[in-house]
C-alpha cells in the first residue's frame, strides 16, 4: 500500500495514453455490465424460490391447444397437489393488431399462486370486484401512458366479443410488479383479466381453458406428481403434458434463440479486443520507462517488487477503466429502459455482475501486466541504464 | 477559450463527417474518392502526401506489434458488428421470399398471424370466388385453404424430454399449385385422407425423426413421414399434412386458418380486396403474402439490427481510443522524421494526409480481415427461432456484400477518428521542438 503513490504517478506518467486506454477499457465494461445482466435474466428466469415448486400442466398437443376446465378439480385430489389455478391466452393488441401484449385471462386464484407478483391488497380487492378490471405490468403502464381508473379497448387477435367484434373494453383497476427485478420484469409487461369475464363473453371459449399451473407442496416431489397429473388425461383426447415452470420457460427460451451463445461471442470479442489494446499499451509503458526500472533496482528495489510494481499498474488501470464503465451501464440500463418505452427491458447490473466483473478486471489485469512485468522484472541494470 | 472551441469546432465536423459517411449512397462517396485520387496524383501537395505516406507505409513493418492492434481491434469489431446484421438480414431475407406480390393471404379480421385467425366454411367459399383470383388449367380457382396449428415434436438436439413447436400446416390438392416454389426432394407427397406428412428441410433439420418411411407422433395420433419438400423459404420449417386429417387431430372441425390465392396479375390485388372488404358476408384481413411476411419480420429483424449497431458502437468507441493511442505513440516516436520533413519544405496537409491514409490503411486491413472472418464463419450459419407465434423457423445468416459494405464503411469511419487527432497534432508541433526530441 504504501507504493501507491508511486503506481499511481506512474500511472499517468502520460496521461493522454493512459486516459485513452482507460477510455476504451470502459467501453468494453459497459458492453459487460449491459450485457451479463440480459445474459444472466435468461439463465435464471423461472429459478425463483416460488418457481421450483410451481409445475404447469398444457395441452400434449401444443400449446395453442386449450384443456376442458373439469380437469381443474380432478387435478387438485392428485396427492402432492397443495392447489391449482388456470389461465388462457388472450392475444391482446393495442390500437394495431400488431402491437401485441402479453394477456392472460386468470382464475380468481391465480394471484394466490405467484406471491413475486406484487399488488397493492386495495387494487387486488378491485380486481376481484370489477368483472372488467384489469391489472397491468408497471412498465406497460408507462409505455402507454395509462393510469388505473382508465378505461382501455383492447383488441383480441384470437377471440371475439360476444357481438363478434374484436374490441374488448377493460377498466384498470391496479398495477403490477415483479418483486423481483431479476425475472426480467416479465409481470411487468404483462395484462392480467378475470376468466370470468372472458369465458362467458367469448363464444369460442366453450368452458375451457389453455393451460393449468399447480402448487406441489413438496418441490422433490414435483417429477412424481407431474406423472401423477398426466396420468389423469392419458389416452383421453385431452392429454396434457406437465413440467416444471423452470423447464417450460427454458425449453421456450431455447426455442426463441440461443442468447447465452450469441451474448457470449459477443463479450469473446470484446475482451479479446480489450485485451490486446490493453497489453499494448501495458508493454508501451515498461518499454519506455526501462531507465527508471534501473534506477529503482539500483537503489535497492528487490526483482519481486518490480514485478509486483508493474503488475499493480495493470490490474489498477483495468480496475479503474472497469469500475467507471460497470458504473456507466448501471446508470445507462434504466435510462435505455425508459427511452425505449418499454421494449428493451435491460435488467439492472446486480451483484453477480459486479464481482464477475471485478474478477474478470482482476484476471484481464494479471494477464496483460504478466509480460512486461516479466520484462522489468528480468531487466539487467547495468543494461539498462546504458540505454542497451 | 481559443484552443477549447478549436477542439469543439473540430469534434462536431467529425461528428458530421461520421454521419456523412454512413448515410451518403456510395455514388457519393465514389464521387469524394475520385476527387480525392485527383488531388493526389495532380497538384504538388498531393504529390508530397503521396511520397510522405509511402515512407510511412514503408516503415510499417518496423512497427508490426502496434500497427496489428489497431488491424486486430477493428477486425473485431467489424466482425460482430457483420454477424449481427447478417443474421437480422438473414431472417429478413427468408420471411420475404416467402412472399410475392402476386399472391395474397387472407385471415380474419385482427388476426396477427395465420394460428390465431379462423375462417368457417362459408367465408372460405366466398374467398375463393372472389374476382381477381387466378385460375387452373381445369377451371378452378388458384386457392388454397390452409389450416395452421402448432404441434409439439422432439427436437433433434434436446434432451428426452425436450419438445420444440412445429408449424403444422394442414392443406388441399391446391396448396402445391398455388406455391409452385415448393418442390418434392425425397419420397412422394402425402395421400388426401390418410395420416401422412410430408416436412420441409428446415424442420427436418430442427427436429427429431423427421425421416422418409418414419412414424412420428402428431397430436394424439401417429402419421407417417412420406416426403421431403424443399422451398428456401419460411414454408421450409413446417410440416404438411392434409387439411381434413389436421382438422380432425386437432378438433378444428372445417375451419381454415387463411386462404392464400394466387392472383391472375398482382395488378388484380386491389379488384381482390375491395370485393371482400366490401363483402358483408365476411370479416377479414386482406394481405399480399410479400406484404404479410415482411410485417411478421420487421418487428425482430428490427430487434436484431438495433442490438448489432448498440453492441457495435460501443465496441467502435473502444477501438477508436485503442487506435488513436497507437497512432499517438506512432506519431511520437516518428516526430523527429515528420519535423525533418517540414524543415525542408514540405507543409503540414501532406503530413496531415499521410498519417491519415496510414491509419485508415490498418484500418481498412481490419474491416477486410473482420469481414472475411465473419463470412467465413457465419455464412450460410443456421440459427431458428420462434416465428408468427407458434413455430419455429430456421434460417441462414446471410453475409451480404451490403452488409460487407457496411462493416467496411464502419472500419473506415474508426481509422478516420482515430489517425485524425494524431496527425493534426504531428503536423502542429513546432519543428523546433519535434527536432530537439529524442
Amino acid at each position: 500500500m504504501k507504493y501507491l503513490p508511486l503506481i499511481w504517478a506512474e500511472l499517468f506518467r502520460r496521461k493522454t495514453r493512459t486516459i485513452l486506454t482507460l477510455l476504451s477499457i470502459l467501453a468494453a465494461f459497459l458492453l459487460f455490465g449491459l450485457l451479463n445482466g440480459v445474459r444472466e435474466s435468461f439463465a435464471e428466469a423461472g429459478k425463483s424460490a416460488a418457481g421450483a415448486s410451481r409445475l404447469q400442466t398444457g395441452s400434449k398437443l401444443s400449446f395453442i391447444q386449450t384443456l376442458p376446465l373439469s380437469l381443474d378439480a380432478r387435478i387438485k385430489q392428485v396427492d402432492g397437489v397443495q392447489t391449482a389455478t388456470y389461465a388462457n391466452w388472450f392475444g391482446g393488441a393495442y390500437q394495431d393488431p400488431r402491437n401485441q401484449i402479453f394477456s392472460f385471462a386468470v382464475a380468481p386464484n391465480y394471484l394466490d399462486l405467484y406471491p413475486e407478483i406484487e399488488v397493492d391488497p386495495k387494487q387486488r380487492e378491485a380486481f376481484d370486484n370489477t368483472r372488467t378490471g384489469i391489472l397491468v405490468g408497471e412498465l406497460l403502464m408507462k409505455r402507454f401512458g395509462w393510469k388505473v381508473g382508465q378505461k382501455i379497448p383492447l383488441q383480441s387477435t384470437i377471440f371475439p366479443n360476444r357481438d363478434g367484434s374484436k374490441n374488448w373494453s377493460f377498466d384498470i383497476v391496479g398495477t403490477m410488479r415483479s418483486k423481483d427485478k431479476k425475472s426480467g420484469g416479465w409481470y411487468d409487461n404483462l395484462v392480467l383479466m378475470q376468466w370470468k369475464y372472458f369465458d362467458e363473453s367469448t363464444p369460442y371459449n366453450r368452458g375451457e381453458t389453455g393451460w393449468y399451473v399447480v402448487r406441489v407442496s413438496d418441490p422433490a416431489q414435483a417429477d412424481r406428481v407431474a406423472k401423477a397429473i398426466d396420468a389423469l388425461s392419458a389416452n383421453s383426447a385431452y392429454e396434457t403434458k406437465t413440467m416444471t415452470e423452470q423447464a417450460a420457460f427454458a425449453n421456450w427460451m431455447k426455442q426463441t434463440a440461443n442468447i447465452g451463445l450469441i451474448v457470449g461471442s459477443i463479450m469473446g470479442a470484446v475482451f479479446f479486443t480489450l485485451l490486446l489494446l490493453t497489453g499494448n499499451t501495458m508493454a508501451q509503458a515498461v518499454r519506455e520507462r526501462i531507465p527508471e526500472l534501473a534506477v529503482l533496482k539500483t537503489i535497492g528495489f528487490k526483482d519481486g517488487s518490480v514485478l509486483g510494481l508493474v503488475l499493480a499498474e495493470s490490474i489498477l488501470l483495468v480496475l479503474i477503466g472497469g469500475v467507471l464503465g460497470l458504473g456507466l451501464s448501471a446508470v445507462l440500463g434504466p435510462i435505455i429502459n425508459v427511452g425505449s418505452g418499454g421494449m428493451i427491458n435491460m435488467p439492472p447490473v446486480g451483484l453477480n455482475s459486479w464481482m464477475l466483473g471485478l474478477g474478470l478486471m482482476i484476471a484481464i489485469g494479471l494477464l496483460v501486466g504478466a509480460l512486461p512485468a516479466m520484462r522489468a522484472m528480468r531487466l539487467n541494470i547495468v543494461d539498462a541504464l546504458a540505454g542497451r | 477559450m481559443k484552443s477549447f472551441l478549436r477542439g469543439f469546432g473540430l469534434f462536431l465536423l467529425v461528428l458530421i463527417g461520421i454521419a456523412a459517411w454512413l448515410f451518403l449512397p456510395w455514388p457519393f462517396l465514389l464521387g469524394m474518392g475520385v476527387l480525392f485520387a485527383l488531388w493526389m496524383l495532380l497538384t504538388r501537395r498531393g504529390r508530397q502526401a503521396g511520397s510522405v505516406t509511402q515512407i510511412g507505409v514503408s516503415t510499417l513493418s518496423q512497427r508490426l506489434g502496434s500497427s496489428s492492434v489497431i488491424v486486430i481491434g477493428i477486425a473485431g469489431v467489424v466482425g460482430v458488428l457483420v454477424a449481427m446484421l447478417a443474421m437480422a438480414e438473414g431472417y429478413r431475407e427468408t420471411l420475404r421470399k416467402s412472399g410475392s406480390e402476386d399472391t395474397a393471404i387472407v385471415l380474419r379480421g385482427a388476426s396477427a398471424a395465420e394460428v390465431m385467425s379462423t375462417l368457417d366454411r362459408a367465408s372460405v367459399t366466398v374467398v375463393e370466388q372472389a374476382p381477381g383470383v387466378a385460375r387452373g388449367a381445369d377451371g378452378r380457382p388458384l386457392t388454397s385453404a390452409e389450416l395452421v396449428v402448432a404441434a409439439n415434436l422432439p427436437l433433434k438436439d434436446g434432451g428426452p424430454d425436450e419438445d420444440g413447436s412445429v408449424q403444422l400446416r394442414g392443406v388441399g390438392p391446391q396448396a402445391w399449385a398455388v406455391r409452385p416454389d415448393v418442390k418434392l426432394v425425397e419420397g412422394r407427397k402425402f395421400e388426401t385422407g390418410r395420416r401422412e406428412v410430408v416436412v420441409g428441410q428446415g424442420a427436418k433439420r430442427q427436429f427429431a425423426g423427421l425421416d422418409v418411411g418414419k412414424p412420428i407422433k402428431l397430436g394424439s395420433e401417429t402419421w407417417t413421414v412420406v416426403g421431403v419438400f424443399s422451398s428456401g423459404d419460411a414454408m421450409d420449417s413446417e410440416v404438411w399434412g392434409d387439411a381434413e386429417v389436421v382438422g380432425t387431430t386437432y378438433r378444428r372441425g372445417s375451419t381454415r386458418t387463411s386462404v392464400t390465392a394466387r392472383l391472375s396479375d398482382p395488378k388484380a390485388f386491389k379488384a381482390f380486396k375491395a370485393a371482400l372488404d366490401s363483402d358483408p358476408r365476411v370479416d377479414v384481413d386482406i394481405s399480399t403474402t410479400l406484404d404479410y411476411f415482411s410485417k411478421q419480420s420487421e418487428q425482430m429483424t428490427n430487434i436484431i439490427r438495433i442490438i448489432g449497431i448498440v453492441v457495435g458502437s460501443i465496441m467502435a468507441i473502444g477501438a477508436v481510443f485503442g487506435a488513436l493511442n497507437t497512432m499517438f505513440a506512432t506519431v511520437a516516436t516518428r516526430a523527429r522524421e515528420i519535423a525533418t520533413l517540414r524543415a525542408i519544405g514540405f507543409r503540414s496537409v501532406p503530413v496531415v494526409v499521410a498519417v491519415m491514409l496510414e491509419t485508415m490503411l490498418l484500418a481498412l486491413l481490419g474491416g477486410i480481415l473482420g469481414g472475411v472472418l465473419a463470412w467465413l464463419i457465419f455464412n450460410g450459419y443456421t440459427a431458428s427461432t420462434i416465428a408468427g407465434g407458434v413455430g419455429q423457423l430456421t434460417f441462414q445468416f446471410n453475409v451480404s456484400p451490403e452488409v460487407l459494405w457496411t462493416g467496411i464503411k464502419w472500419a473506415l469511419a474508426i481509422g478516420f477518428v482515430g489517425g485524425l487527432f494524431p496527425a493534426l497534432r504531428a503536423a502542429g508541433l513546432p519543428v523546433t521542438t519535434a527536432l530537439r526530441a529524442a
